[in-house]
């Protein structure tokens, strides 16, 4: 997929985020407008997910640990093909789109999420799982950098070291930000690449919003064996809408009507 | 049939299942001797992993695994599952209704000389309010291998409570067990008794006690306190005048508190709880701590005599 049909792409999931945010009046745009560019390409180039192989176990799998930024999960599985819901139900009642996800109600929801810390415990299960089988699909599984002060989080790194699960690639959204504030003020957990090399991961940093980065760091993931892969990933929280950009106010929060016009204007002109 | 822990009980079906279920994966932390699944990966190294001390992410990993289609058995002590893990277990493994099969060792005070950090007596109660989780606490090595065989079938998460200490036969292997319903073990007047784990043999110690007396009761064994068995309990609470519930945990939350929501809907009656009166445990003999917290069968003998003669 060329550059300008991924960009494409990241904007309609962008637009969507925001809009959802914007009708459910609440969720969580900043860390879901981080990670977009990175899930755009996971779910449109690397993972072999479709619509016709979703309720397969027979394919890579995703786990979202920071499961608050499920909107951007409905998002990336409808501009895949796969999501087929209303995104407009996200939050409503009656709606399978919950405001953090759950496996079973939603084709292409891997993993019931939302308690930070657990979901990379989880991949950790799948990539075991695929071992024991002989399955060579991957799992991957995305986390915020706030995310790694939970204590499970490096016990779950531990353990997919000690069992070599070269299948299991997690993607660290590193935007700097938590609801509190700065990452560093609130309960500094860098250097997360050192912790993770430490722990016995390979490690590969890159822009979180560069497509090219974003691929050939999955790429080089898939080829390296023994170990599980961390990709860290610089992101600006809140990408591509201004006065979201490094803001930790629009962590969990929703955009009223005319901030909604504003961003989605921003993002097309971002867009063009 | 000689004494066994239902540990060790557990320990022997399960490394028999392994044997004959390849979609079987046991966890542990670091515990395989003391929860007995030793015996599975002696058995099945392949499907045995030691996931070391860290238990929320081992129920993590159960539910991982379970969400590609194993069939999850995952021990430690009940202290560090039910409590250390215990919004694992209710976020990542029942939410999800995943069938990951928590059988937690060591539960209640007889756990002894380990000491109150060690003898889980809030298990039930936690466990018991999750929705989707199912709750098992048998008495003897017999029950609990047919438990240990029957969760594996069970689409959903389950819990299965065992003891540290030998314990008594208290079925032999012409007994019957229909699984989740209550096993009616004597049949006497005025006062039934409702025991669980290694209650169910300090009640019939107690109850031969209270037959030298004249006092003949009836005791019914309660094995699956989630879904519990409504029907007898109403049936029982209505044939007789008092009810007795009997269990190695705290009164509050337990086995005598899922009955009492039974007969408060549908068969009020007196209700006597024996268990824990809100208090930890300590350090000393199984046979010391029963008899200090007024759980062995000479106290319990003496609160049903007591009620008999009130």
């Amino acid at each position: 997929m060329n550059t300008i049909e991924l960009r494409n792409h990241s904007y309609q999931i962008r637009e969507n985020i925001i809009r959802m945010v914007a009708n459910a009046k609440s969720g969580h745009p900043g860390g879901s407008l981080s990670s977009a560019d990175i899930l755009c390409v996971l779910y449109l180039e690397i993972m072999d997910i479709t619509i016709n192989n979703v309720d397969s176990q027979n394919r890579d799998r995703f786990v979202l640990s920071k499961g608050h930024a499920s909107p951007l999960l409905y998002a990336t599985l409808f501009e895949a093909g796969i999501l087929k819901e209303d995104l407009m139900s996200f939050r409503k009642i009656n709606s399978k789109l919950q405001g953090h996800p759950n496996m079973n109600y939603v084709a292409g929801v891997d993993m019931t999420t939302g308690s930070l810390g657990q979901g990379i415990s989880c991949a950790v299960g799948m990539a075991l799982a695929n071992k024991i089988d002989g399955n060579d699909h991957r799992i991957y599984t995305l986390l915020g950098d706030g995310e790694c002060e939970e204590g499970e989080v490096w016990e779950a790194a531990m353990s997919a070291a000690h069992y070599h699960l070269d299948n299991l690639c997690a993607i660290v959204d590193f935007n700097s930000l938590q609801i509190d504030g700065c990452i560093k003020d609130v309960m500094n957990p860098t250097p997360i690449d050192e912790k993770f090399k430490a722990f016995g991961w390979n490690v590969i940093t890159i822009d979180g919003h560069n497509y090219e980065d974003i691929r050939s760091a999955f790429q080089k993931a898939q080829t390296l064996k023994d170990k599980p892969t961390l990709i860290l990933a610089h992101t600006i929280k809140g990408k591509g809408v201004s006065f979201m950009e490094n803001n930790a106010a629009w962590h969990g929060s929703a955009p009223n009507d005319e901030q909604l016009e504003m961003a989605i204007r921003e993002l097309k002109g971002e867009r063009k | 049939m000689s004494n066994m822990a239902t540990r060790t009980a557990y320990g022997i079906a399960l490394a028999q299942l392994v044997q004959e279920r390849e979609d079987i994966i046991v966890l542990d932390a670091d515990l395989t001797k003391s929860t007995k699944t030793c015996d599975a990966k002696a058995m099945r190294p392949l499907q045995h992993f030691n996931m070391g001390i860290a238990e929320s992410n081992m129920i993590g990993v159960a539910a991982g695994l379970a969400a590609s289609n194993k069939v999850v058995y995952a021990s430690s002590f009940a202290m560090f599952l039910a409590g250390r893990a215990y919004e694992q277990i209710r976020n990542s493994v029942c939410y999800p209704n995943l069938n990951v099969n928590i059988c937690a060792t060591h539960a209640g005070i007889s756990v002894g000389e380990d000491g109150a950090s060690h003898q889980c007596i809030e298990d039930i109660a936690l466990m018991r309010v999750i929705p989707n989780m199912r709750v098992f606490s048998p008495c003897d090595e017999i029950q609990t291998k047919a438990i240990i065989r029957e969760v594996a079938d069970i689409e959903g998460p389950c819990y299965v409570r065992l003891g540290r200490g030998d314990v008594e036969a208290v079925y032999d292997q012409s007994s019957t067990h229909v699984l989740g319903k209550g096993n009616i073990l004597q049949k006497g007047e005025k006062i039934v008794i409702f025991a669980t784990g290694l209650m169910v043999q300090e009640t019939q110690k107690a109850a031969r006690l209270l037959k030298e007396k004249g006092i003949i009761l009836t005791i019914v064994d309660i094995h699956c306190i989630k879904p519990i068995d409504e029907e007898l309990i109403v049936k029982m609470a209505n044939e007789h005048e008092i009810v007795v519930s009997c269990e190695e945990h705290s009164v509050i939350g337990g086995l005598g508190s899922a009955i009492a929501e039974v007969l408060v809907k549908k068969a009020c009656k007196k209700m006597v709880m024996i268990g824990m009166q809100d208090c930890f445990g300590e350090s000393g003999t199984p046979a010391s701590l029963l008899e200090k917290y007024h759980l062995d069968a000479a106290s319990i003998c003496k609160q049903i005599e007591n009620l008999w003669n009130e």
